[in-house]
């Protein structure tokens, strides 16, 4: 019964949406706070560099050192936010421009892959991994097994995540401040609300989401880093932001979704559907094209929720 | 307002140098700087460590003994007249290879690497070998080749299929270099073809994955559908079909050499479609033994021995020993007897060998693969004696006739037991 077409696809649209997940999220704080970040694959890309080299060189017991290995790459992807969020918050740069500089500069012919060189991280494989756990034993449980007791430690720590992130966000009043920071910085600014430490701070929890996503795909999917491994995952995630509305639940959603996208023709293809690849493959990048032309009218970002001063400079002599 | 208008854009200006600047500084060789990927420029002489470090799992610098020559499997092109590349009186040959993924993959490249090795510690201070790694497919590879003869290389090795209309560029353009090219079929007065026999070797592999197979369907993962790889992909089913005649091949395109996210996610979609032993041809990562481990199935690999890192799913698979036909050919070099030809290695001179065999191929099952190995050396090829029915139950072969090597450097049907299809294009 696991084996059924319909329970092999949504098992891997969980797996594969996982990182997806993580770093759409980190661009839902990120973006809530008013920045626009279009450095996610660079950040993604510097988390699994790094999560591979720790894992290959600290010591201890497995557990420690993918526990070690991950918090190095969520460390990076928030320094390389920091810088991003030097640029956008601090020196008032262009948002699209810093975004994309990042990406460039971190990317798969730039930092990441000059690290990987160096270091030498796609050495032999990374034999510790983030493996697949058998939850209560129920991993082979008909149907609910593989859905939702057969995953890595992460895709559990991701549906955590998703609930404390909507709780912050829409709960709190630090949620509230930092939507307000995203909607009016002038009227957050004007309540006392430091807009400047709101968005360095969202920012570098972006990066460090973005960075624990690249890592689950050199740790959890291939044990192995290989350069510009993501694959352009970092820019589907920043469409994920749009299309899951800038809030977690809906986000978690559309990253099973593509999720699903990414692994549908692999999965026909095995089971002798006739059916073209090349397309099915290209479907993830199609529905982000479509996703962002859909929502890139203003009429449909009011409707939608997003942020009034999303990508919009702040700077307080202007007001 | 001017000073409003430059406080805008400073910071714009800040961000676009540190991007441009930073990637910039990315690339430590500026004669490298055209290579889209970070590619690596690192010269071994014989008193460097580069080979202490590159790996863990067993190299193996015992080519076994070979049982004929070499020679006996080189053909010269017709009327090649030596080429002069060897150095000048006192200086090293320098020698270059040509990488399309890096040194380190676990599979072709990394034995492709091992065989420069090899070569580094035969000649010692006499040759000195440098490589590119991660060079792709593509307009960068005659790049690539112009940095290494500037940088006084003489003896130019590609190992990527995609390389050879750059390599064969390269070769007109600079005639006192000598070429060497590995699985392409092109020729050149000063450009030579080396490869071998896999297909001997796959067919072995096939033997034990059709042993080792209990529902009877095997998984293959497959690179692209040149002759080089559907040979393979042949010469394994008909193997698996000659120890379980009912046992087939449910084939996977992969799309590319070295891709390891993609081949562990196609070898998933093969175990989740029912699959319950995984193979594979063209495909340079271990990444379908990691697909393996995760399911506990058998796994007959390709390139390399990895029965270190994946005892535990270890069949056996197809190795190179890319240095049986690299020394020689550099000692001619220095000799000044080096001439462009031909050159299909087989199991007799140790070019394509087995890797050790895991735990889970039975005494029973290696008495059989040895038998035929045996019969293989003696006669390459003698796998493909028909008759052979394609998969859409054509007949390709008569009964009693055996390929010859010009149908087996061109084939492009799958036999029967293969579930897919040759992709279009």
């Amino acid at each position: 019964m696991n084996s059924n077409l319909l329970v092999v696809i949504a098992a891997s649209a969980i797996f594969y949406g996982t990182p997806l997940f993580f770093a759409a999220l980190g661009g839902v704080f990120t973006e809530r706070s008013g920045v626009l970040n279009l450095g996610v694959e660079g950040m993604m890309l510097i988390g699994g560099v790094t999560a591979a080299w720790s894992s290959l060189h600290v010591g201890g017991s497995a557990w420690f050192t993918v526990l070690v290995a991950l918090c190095i790459a969520m460390l990076a992807g928030s320094i390389l936010a920091s810088l991003h969020a030097f640029l956008c918050v601090t020196l008032r740069a262009n948002q699209t421009v810093a975004g994309l500089s990042i990406t460039i500069f971190a990317g798969a012919v730039g930092l990441s892959s000059y690290f990987a060189n160096i270091w030498k991280a796609a050495q032999d494989p990374v034999t510790r991994q983030v493996r697949k756990l058998d939850v209560l034993g129920l991993a082979d449980a008909p149907i609910l097994g593989p859905l939702l007791f057969n995953h890595t430690i992460l895709t559990y720590l991701s549906w955590v995540m998703c609930a404390v992130a909507s709780w912050y966000l829409f709960r709190t009043k630090i949620g509230l401040q930092v939507r307000a920071v995203g909607e009016s910085p002038q009227t957050a600014d004007a309540m006392g609300i430091s807009v400047v430490k709101y968005r360095y701070i969202h920012t570098m929890l972006g990066g460090a989401l973005a960075g624990l996503g690249g890592a689950f795909y050199s740790l959890a999917i291939v044990p192995t880093w290989v350069d510009g491994m993501t694959k352009g995952a970092g820019w589907i995630a920043i469409a994920l932001v749009i299309f899951g509305f800038w809030r977690p639940g809906l986000t978690l959603l559309g990253a099973y979704l593509f999720g699903a996208l990414q692994s549908l023709g692999t999965v026909l293809k095995a089971r002798s559907f006739d059916i073209p690849g090349d397309v099915l493959d290209a479907l993830p990048f199609v529905m982000t094209i479509v996703v962002l032309v859909l929502v890139s009218t203003r009429f449909a970002h009011k409707r939608i929720g997003a942020p009034a001063a999303l990508g919009v400079p702040y700077e307080r002599e202007e007001r | 307002m001017s000073k409003r208008l430059s406080k805008k854009w400073l910071p714009l200006a800040v961000t676009v140098a540190l991007g441009v600047g930073l990637v910039a500084c990315g690339d430590d060789d500026s004669s490298s700087s055209d290579d889209t990927t970070a590619t690596a420029d690192t010269t071994a002489t014989a008193d460097t460590t580069a080979t202490a470090d590159t790996t863990a799992a067993p190299v193996d610098s015992a080519a076994p003994a070979p049982s004929a020559d070499w020679a006996a499997n080189f053909t010269p092109w017709e009327g090649s007249k030596p080429v002069a590349c060897g150095p000048e009186e006192g200086q090293p040959l320098k020698a270059a290879w040509v990488y399309v993924g890096p040194i380190n993959d676990g599979g072709w490249t990394q034995t492709h690497d091992e065989g420069r090795q090899a070569v580094q510690t035969h000649f010692g201070d006499k040759v000195e070998t440098t490589y590119k790694e991660n060079v792709p497919e593509g307009e960068q590879v005659g790049q690539v080749i112009e940095d290494l003869i500037a940088d006084g290389n003489t003896v130019i090795f590609g190992t990527s299929f995609g390389f050879q209309d750059a390599f064969v560029a390269a070769a007109e353009k600079h005639p006192d270099v000598c070429f060497e090219f590995a699985t392409g079929f092109k020729s050149a007065p000063n450009l030579s073809q080396y490869y071998g026999a896999a297909e001997d070797t796959d067919y072995l592999a096939g033997m034990a994955a059709g042993a080792a197979t209990k529902v009877g369907k095997i998984g293959y993962l497959a690179s692209f559908g040149i002759p080089e790889v559907v040979r393979g992909i042949n010469a394994f089913t008909l193997g698996a079909r000659a120890v379980n005649p009912d046992a087939t091949v449910k084939i996977a395109w992969v799309n590319s050499w070295f891709d390891p996210p993609v081949e562990r996610k196609q070898a998933e979609a093969l175990v989740t479609a029912g699959v319950d032993v995984l193979g594979m041809k063209g495909v340079d990562s271990p990444a379908t033994g990691d697909a393996a481990k995760a399911a506990g199935i058998p796994w007959a690999g390709y390139n390399r021995d990895n029965s270190a890192n994946y005892g535990d799913v270890w069949l056996t698979g197809t190795q190179y020993h890319w240095d049986v036909y690299e020394i020689p050919r550099l000692q001619q070099v220095l000799d000044g007897t080096w001439t462009a030809g031909n050159y299909h290695g087989t199991i007799a001179d140790g070019f394509v060998d087995m890797s050790t065999y895991g735990d889970l191929v039975s005494e029973e099952t290696r008495t059989k693969i040895e038998a035929k190995k045996a019969e293989l050396a003696a006669n390459t090829g003698g796998q493909f004696t028909g008759p052979i029915i394609d998969n859409s139950g054509k007949e390709q072969l008569a009964a009693g006739k055996q390929h010859t090597y010009g149908e087996l450097m061109a084939m492009q049907y799958l036999v029967e037991g293969v579930d897919g299809e040759i992709p279009a294009g």
